[in-house]
């Protein structure tokens, strides 16, 4: 009995829901609708995404505005400049917080053998839409939120937290913090004690076995999570629209008002490929920086 | 007595063999309850089975014996039904069993890893053939009560399956191919998992059950020990292709060449040359042998370390130093080392390392053999070809 | 010292974690319009939500929607299983990549990915492309939550099965559908729950006519303040949270199971 022909199906399915649309992207790029309707192949997409006629000061990073360099570049490039610092900002941030939260958890679960609950009550979020999660600062942050109101008692504020890229970098680490604390949590997990005690063995003092021995290996770990929150945060759409107030435009807005608002396949499609292009890029390194560590580092 | 063995064994090599010990008379066929005719099978350019012939007779307890990759499980899997054969043609009770799906045929397999049914409690895992032929639950229930009394686990009805040891999974699963009354039963490697002890025990009870129950058995295993014990025939593997057919006595005693000879039991395989009729040259001397000149003058000489008598070195043509002595419990094994030839011996008297000796064996415990692909001097050629590792990890189901 | 550091550090890292959530959801019972002062105890917000015609709407699509997409996705994942695992391993492994793009590529690329499907082939977005899109999407989670299941299943199985009478398709029935089951429902809860929670790709493939609880939730919370919204979030976060313990509970059962028979051996 051959069942081979069971997968068929869905690989008619994977062809269409899959491969065709990634394929559609790449196309409508390249492609816009003349007067009469018909596609015709065009430039235009990329060429308006790169256009100097309008062009604003680079924010890369604080460029502009902390170190005053002056930089003109296309609005679109300024868009994903904005983008990629905030992502880059947040990541470092998840990851600064999160390791040590990693590194907790992986030891309240060695000392419980097995699953914490603690952990379970972590990765939670993970699983709750971002809608939600984002949605739930609002109410926190608005200039007559908890917080404002709470700090106001002592005759401070109101803060302005919404709106800016202090609202926006928050939204994101609150997101994908757990996107952070899990990869390195499950390494930290599997670090054989025996190496931590040889090292201990060879003499080393506590913070010189961290240093040499237990961070080294979390390494792959880290890169995964990196992986897993610089996605997400470089594409995201919601938590610049959510609370970025509609004022606030990421790469992931920008596209998502192309194709929901000015209705612009061309240019929507451009900026989604380019997207993907620079994220899968981006991740692909950072796996083979995961592998390479993985290969040399962890042992069995 | 023996000619040498030519590539393809047939049937006629097997009617030889069977019928040289009178064992078995009838040669009409009508006794042959399968026969396999010129079965061959690759995978890839993994040529599996190479031209495999011959028969089953009906009530026999018949052994495929070979190293792994030799073709034996998949030889069985094709009676089963599980594999298709590339070419070649397999009759049961002469009638084509290659067009019968596995769920039709009269076979029933106890496979390698058990395969019981997880989700079944062990009464309902031997049920479950009983249930596809819509049987009375009545008679269903008598009959899973005798086979769980055949197979020594009455009271274990309601347990699951993973609350069983190995060895009574082993039961369960025999209680659950037998309970069907096939007319033949195919066994995978059944006692591969268990320990000694109890794959001893289980060897004389799966014996023991055979005879009982009066049907076939068609037992794959790598064990020459397990072989030995429990089959009429044995049919030795190796490569895809059969190396010799014969009961137990004549595969050890006239091992048909230096594989069968070595893959059963220890044996001392010697290089010789025989130029007449009963008389064969070994070791730079001649010895007196009971078998009559070959087509070459080469020949491979087997002497078993059990046949070896060891005797004071004096006036022996055949002498040596015993160079170690370790004890095997109801023997020692000797190694003594001749000027030519380095020679294993059992024997119950010990003799220190160091001291020279005779040795001695009668004319009827020298086997020759022809040369083959497996004589010592060839061997590197073959284990170059080797291509053990078959894999039945991409089984198509 | 140390300790108390640690647990300091914990207890603010699941403040910032669990914080909004609560707020969400004591707010939601706030007898005020405001999202900062409390003004008593209320259940007008929920009694409010289930007169909302545009929610219960919502809420009926959100359900059906993720009713079907779970039966649906789960039924080709298992069938589909059933067809890789006699598949030779490239073509397998091949078909398995292709499986995961979904899962690595940004959700607003395949919502948007999605949509441009559903306009160059000319079918106006509604009910159907948003099935079709949450099935897209579900399928990959129903296989990763299958397939692990046939790599445990004892291939000879299959085989005992036939050689014990059953035809080919009996054998499926009864012997390899019974062992896949936990994993086809853990696939079934999962799909639900990812499909009720999905936002981004419904929102790329739904249109205009139709529209899913979260949709709703962002279009109320983009215009403007009203604790229905709240009240909303609370129930699909108490939803969602309740599916997930059952889809960890159930995995977790599963591998105690086989630990324990593991130690019943001895």
């Amino acid at each position: 009995m051959r069942m081979q022909k069971l997968a068929a199906p869905y690989i008619i399915w994977m062809a269409v829901f899959t491969i065709a649309p990634l394929l559609l992207v790449a196309f409508y790029a390249f492609s816009a609708y003349d007067a009469a309707g018909n596609l015709y192949f065009t430039l235009q997409g990329f060429r308006s995404i790169f256009s100097t006629e309008s062009t604003v000061a680079l924010d890369f990073l604080g460029l502009s505005s902390i170190w005053h360099v002056d930089l003109q570049v296309p609005i679109y490039i300024n868009v994903f400049a904005k983008s990629l610092s905030l992502a880059l900002v947040s990541t470092l941030i998840c990851l600064v917080a999160g390791y040590p939260a990693a590194y907790i958890l992986a030891q309240r679960s060695k000392a419980k053998k097995g699953s914490s609950f603690l952990l379970f009550l972590f990765v939670l979020p993970m699983w709750m839409n971002a809608l939600l999660r984002t949605y739930a600062w609002l109410a926190l942050l608005e200039p007559n939120g908890i917080i404002n109101s709470f700090i106001g008692i002592f005759g401070l504020g109101p803060v302005q937290f919404l709106y800016n890229d202090f609202g926006i970098g928050l939204g994101m680490v609150y997101n994908y913090l757990p996107f952070m604390v899990l990869p390195i949590h499950s390494v930290l997990l599997k670090i054989d004690r025996s190496v931590v005690e040889a090292a201990e063995d060879l003499g080393a003092n506590k913070k010189q076995t961290f240093l040499k021995v237990i961070f080294p290996l979390s390494l792959p770990g880290i890169f995964s999570g990196i992986n897993m929150v610089f996605m997400p945060a470089m594409t995201t759409f919601l938590i610049p629209d959510l609370l970025g107030g509609g004022r606030y435009l990421l790469i992931g807005n920008a596209i998502e008002r192309q194709f929901m608002v000015s209705r612009d396949y061309t240019v929507g499609s451009a900026l989604s490929i380019l997207l993907l292009v620079f994220v899968l890029a981006s991740m692909r390194v950072l796996t083979k920086y995961e592998e390479d560590n993985a290969g040399g580092g962890v042992l069995g | 007595m023996f000619n040498s063995l030519k590539k393809s064994p047939s049937i006629k090599s097997q009617d030889a063999a069977n019928g040289k010990k009178g064992q078995l008379a009838d040669s009409t066929g009508s006794s042959h309850i399968i026969e396999l005719i010129d079965i061959c099978k690759s995978y890839g350019d993994t040529k599996v089975l190479d031209d495999i012939t011959f028969y089953i007779r009906n009530n026999e307890f018949i052994t495929l014996l070979g190293p792994s990759g030799c073709g034996k499980t998949t030889t069985l899997r094709i009676l089963a039904g599980f594999e298709q054969p590339d070419s070649g043609s397999v009759t049961f009770e002469d009638n084509d069993l290659l067009v019968v799906p596995p769920y039709l045929r009269k076979v029933n397999t106890v496979f390698q890893r058990y395969a019981l049914f997880p989700h079944l409690d062990v009464k309902d895992n031997i049920a479950f053939g009983l249930k596809l032929q819509k049987l009375p639950a009545s008679e269903i229930a008598s009959r899973v009560d005798q086979a769980l009394k055949m197979v020594d686990l009455k009271g274990y009805e309601n347990r699951w399956v993973d609350q069983l040891s190995g060895g009574q999974m082993q039961r369960i699963a025999i209680a659950r191919a037998i309970v069907n009354k096939p007319q033949v039963l195919l066994l995978d490697e059944p006692l591969g998992a268990l320990d000694l002890k109890m794959r001893k025990e289980m060897q004389i009870e799966l014996k023991q059950m055979q005879q009982s129950l009066g049907i076939t058995f068609v037992y794959v295993t790598h064990d020459q020990e397990e072989a030995l014990t429990m089959s009429d025939t044995i049919i030795v593997m190796k490569q895809g292709r059969i190396q010799q057919i014969g009961t137990p006595t004549d595969i050890y005693n006239e091992p048909r060449n230096a594989f069968v000879a070595d893959f059963i039991g220890e044996s001392n395989i010697l290089p010789g040359r025989m130029t007449q009729d009963f008389e064969v040259d070994f070791c730079g001397h001649s010895f007196v042998c009971v078998d009559p000149r070959f087509e070459q003058e080469e020949v491979d000489v087997v002497i078993r370390p059990e046949d070896i008598q060891i005797v004071s070195s004096e006036g022996k043509a055949l002498r040596g130093v015993v160079s170690s002595i370790v004890f095997k419990g109801v023997h020692y094994e000797m190694n003594v080392d001749t000027d030519n030839f380095s020679f294993m011996v059992h024997s119950t008297d010990p003799v220190d390392p160091g001291t020279t000796v005779g040795l001695h064996f009668d004319p009827d415990e020298i086997h020759v053999m022809a040369k083959s692909d497996f004589s010592p001097d060839r061997i590197l050629t073959i284990s170059d070809h080797e291509n053990d590792e078959i894999s039945h990890e991409e089984v198509t189901w | 010292m140390k300790k108390l550091l640690k647990n300091g550090y914990m207890f603010l890292i699941f403040a910032f974690l669990y914080a909004p959530v609560v707020v969400l959801i004591i707010f939601s019972f706030n007898d005020a319009k405001s999202r900062a002062v409390w003004g008593g105890f209320t259940l007008d917000w929920y009694r409010k939500l289930f007169q909302n015609s545009d929610i219960l709407s919502a809420l009926r699509v959100t359900l059906i929607i993720a009713l079907l997409s779970a039966l649906i996705s789960t039924f080709v994942a298992a069938i589909t299983c059933l067809g890789l695992q006699s598949m030779k391993r490239r073509l397998r492994g091949v078909i398995m990549q292709v499986t995961y793009i979904p899962n690595v590529s940004p959700d607003l690329v395949t919502g948007i990915s999605l949509m441009l499907l559903f306009f160059f082939i000319g079918l106006k977005t509604g009910f159907p492309t948003l099935l079709m899109a949450h099935i897209a999407f579900n399928i990959p989670y129903a296989i990763l939550s299958i397939s692990p299941k046939f790599k445990q299943l004892d291939k000879n199985i299959y085989e005992a099965a036939l050689d014990l009478g059953c035809k080919p398709h009996q054998a499926i029935i009864k012997v390899i559908l019974p062992e896949i089951m936990p994993g086809i429902v853990t696939a079934l809860i999962l799909t639900f729950t990812l499909s009720i929670d999905d936002f981004v790709i419904s929102y790329f493939t739904a249109g205009n006519q139709i529209s899913t609880l979260a949709i709703t939730i962002y279009s109320m919370a983009r215009k403007s303040v009203n604790p229905q919204i709240n009240a909303l979030s609370a129930l699909m976060f108490v939803t969602v949270l309740i599916l997930l313990i059952i889809v960890n509970i159930r995995s977790g059962k599963d591998s105690k199971v086989k630990v324990g028979t593991r130690g019943g051996d001895k």
